[in-house]
């Protein structure tokens, strides 16, 4: 009988500090996440150095937490793996660090792990991987289509030219005075409004798979202003729902069109804004007219934590990948 | 049983081993060069060097600043998971402290001090006292040239260290003239084996609490103070 293969997970890029502990890449034995976001929403952002500060006051917490939690012995634990990046340098840092020390004084392997990667392996928490698969990555941060033929290897066959999606939502709730973290905001403005007003959508070439929400973005800033300028009263729920509209439309369209050419098993969708409501109803619609089986995952395993972590790093830790006690955190981390 | 102390709180990057009133071994190195990248690559190398095993630490002993916000940070979490995963004590030592012990020899007042830029250092003022280091003025992070009025008038001979002395030198002794006590390189450097000897009367800190010295808000912190208090004065 194969021996049971117990991770580590630490995951501190952003506003979450993070420790969890994965069973065999695919069982949640414990997940303790501390957010921040209460602190930061008096700032209307997350401020990078109040992040770093928070984590460093948490850590150790939310370890002792995950441990506890797991009821398990250092002796089960088969290593550790951390968030190497990208994300906020100083936030990683925590992590990177801590994980090391913690290696170090166990004598455990040291396994780092890309951001997005387990925002992928967060779905394998749910249901088996089938390859080729197909991941949508949709968070602040990222807009990316990533294709993979096996575990632990990855193919960013689309991306975004400027903004993130999520940083679209960011700066249009804004604009709309909602408060910070938008999206959430902008998703449920979205279901109660409609779709009068005809945003742009970036499809760019023919033959790309790539992104691009900054002509987007303008267009509803433009919008607004010259209502305000003419004195006309748009409602916040009909340009919640139009730029919404534009977004999804967009997203899907593209994840369908990909997930046919390279014939993928499955599709997965990851990251923040795989929690949003709008997205999720019309890739489910897009994809019931397929065969092609659409995986997203529950909604505390969509936003940042760490068993997505601990379950990407299982598939690192088996394939043999180990990090030295030079490992740094790398923000601007490429996936591959 | 062996304590751990580690230093990354400014440019030098400090370790020490110490056993029962000795040192085995101090590592130090005195470059602008990543502290995280560099700081368990130095302790497992000490370690490895003195044949000292991870469980063989009684104590974690760490510098929590003033100084690099980054650097302090680096130093504590690694401190900290080390104190937390090997169930031993922590304890935290000002930086300044630390550098300060380079002149416990002395019996002037003892002034360390770190650039922290625009003019602004921290720092603050010690003193030997019965073999023991006290603070006598407290440390905080402050215009240069006010803190130096400050000092000039006490009138009494100061010894001033720190790793920035170089092109500060000329501003202390115009402000202070022959009561500014400046030695040489080898003294403004902070060395590891100090702090494990400052953190011998200090009480074991909670590891959980743990946090880092920084004499500073966060920059958007104090912007938001700023304006809360402005709302309420309407
Ligand atoms: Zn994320």
């Amino acid at each position: 009988m194969m021996k049971d293969t117990y991770i580590l997970g630490i995951e501190t890029s952003c506003d979450e500090t993070a420790v969890a502990i994965v069973k065999n890449g695919r069982e949640i034995i414990s997940n303790v996440v501390a957010s921040q976001i209460e602190s930061h929403k008096r700032f209307g952002g997350v401020v990078p150095e109040i992040a770093s500060r928070h984590h460093v006051e948490q850590i150790t917490l939310v370890l002792e937490e995950a441990i506890a939690e797991s009821k398990l012995d250092w002796d089960d634990i088969d290593a550790i793996s951390v968030t190497e990046g990208p994300g906020l340098v100083g936030a990683l840092l925590i992590g990177v660090n801590a994980a090391k020390a913690l290696a170090f004084a166990k004598s455990k392997p040291l396994v780092g792990v890309h951001h997005i990667a387990g925002h992928i392996y967060a779905n394998r928490l749910e249901e088996e991987f089938q390859f080729p698969l197909l991941a949508l990555i949709v968070s602040g941060g990222h807009t990316e289509l990533v294709l993979m033929k096996e575990h632990g290897s990855y193919e960013v066959i689309g991306e975004t030219r400027d903004d993130a999606a999520g940083e679209a939502y960011d700066k249009v709730a804004r604009m709309l005075n909602l408060p910070y973290p938008g999206g959430p905001h902008i998703d449920r403005l979205a279901a109660e409004g409609e779709v009068t007003i005809d945003f742009p959508r970036a499809w760019l070439e023919d033959d790309s798979f790539d992104f691009s929400f900054s002509g987007l973005k303008s267009a509803v800033i433009n919008k607004i202003h010259n209502a305000k300028q003419k004195g006309i009263e748009l409602k916040q729920e009909d340009i919640a729902a139009s730029f919404q509209a534009s977004v999804i439309d967009v997203l899907a369209t593209k994840t369908v069109k990909a997930a046919k050419q390279h014939n993928v098993k499955q599709v997965i969708v990851a990251g923040g804004v795989a929690a949003n409501r709008g997205l999720r109803a019309e890739l489910e619609a897009k994809f019931s007219e397929t065969d092609i089986p659409l995986l997203i995952p529950p909604l505390k395993l969509c936003t940042d934590n760490a068993a997505m972590i601990a379950a990407a790093g299982t598939i690192n830790f088996e394939q043999g990948k180990r990090s030295g006690m030079d490992l740094n955190a790398n923000p601007s981390l490429i996936l591959r | 049983m062996y304590i751990l102390a580690i230093d990354t709180s400014n440019q030098a990057l400090g370790v020490a081993l110490v056993k029962d009133n000795e040192i085995v071994g101090e590592l130090v190195t005195n470059i602008a060069k990543n502290h995280s990248v560099r700081l368990m690559p130095a302790i497992e190398h000490l370690m490895k060097e003195v044949d000292v095993k991870p469980e063989e630490l009684s104590k974690v002993v760490v510098a929590k600043g003033p100084g690099s916000y980054t650097g302090v940070r680096i130093g504590l979490t690694t401190a900290k998971t080390l104190a937390w995963s090997l169930g031993i004590p922590v304890v935290g030592v000002s930086s300044l402290e630390v550098l300060a012990y380079r002149a416990k020899l002395s019996n002037n007042l003892i002034c360390p001090f770190f650039d922290a830029r625009r003019g602004l250092v921290y720092t603050g003022l010690y003193e030997n006292n019965h073999e023991k280091l006290v603070l006598v003025k407290e440390e905080r992070n402050t215009l240069f040239a006010d803190w130096l009025d400050k000092l000039s008038a006490l009138s009494k001979p100061i010894v001033f260290l720190s790793p920035d002395i170089q092109k500060n030198k000329e501003i202390i002794t115009e402000k202070l003239g022959s009561n500014a006590v400046i030695p040489e390189m080898t003294y403004h450097i902070p060395k590891p084996s100090d702090l494990a000897l400052a953190a011998q009367d200090k009480e074991i800190d909670e590891t959980h609490m743990l946090t880092p010295n920084y004499l500073r808000l966060a920059e958007a912190e104090a912007n938001w103070l700023k304006t809360q208090k402005d709302m309420q004065n309407g």
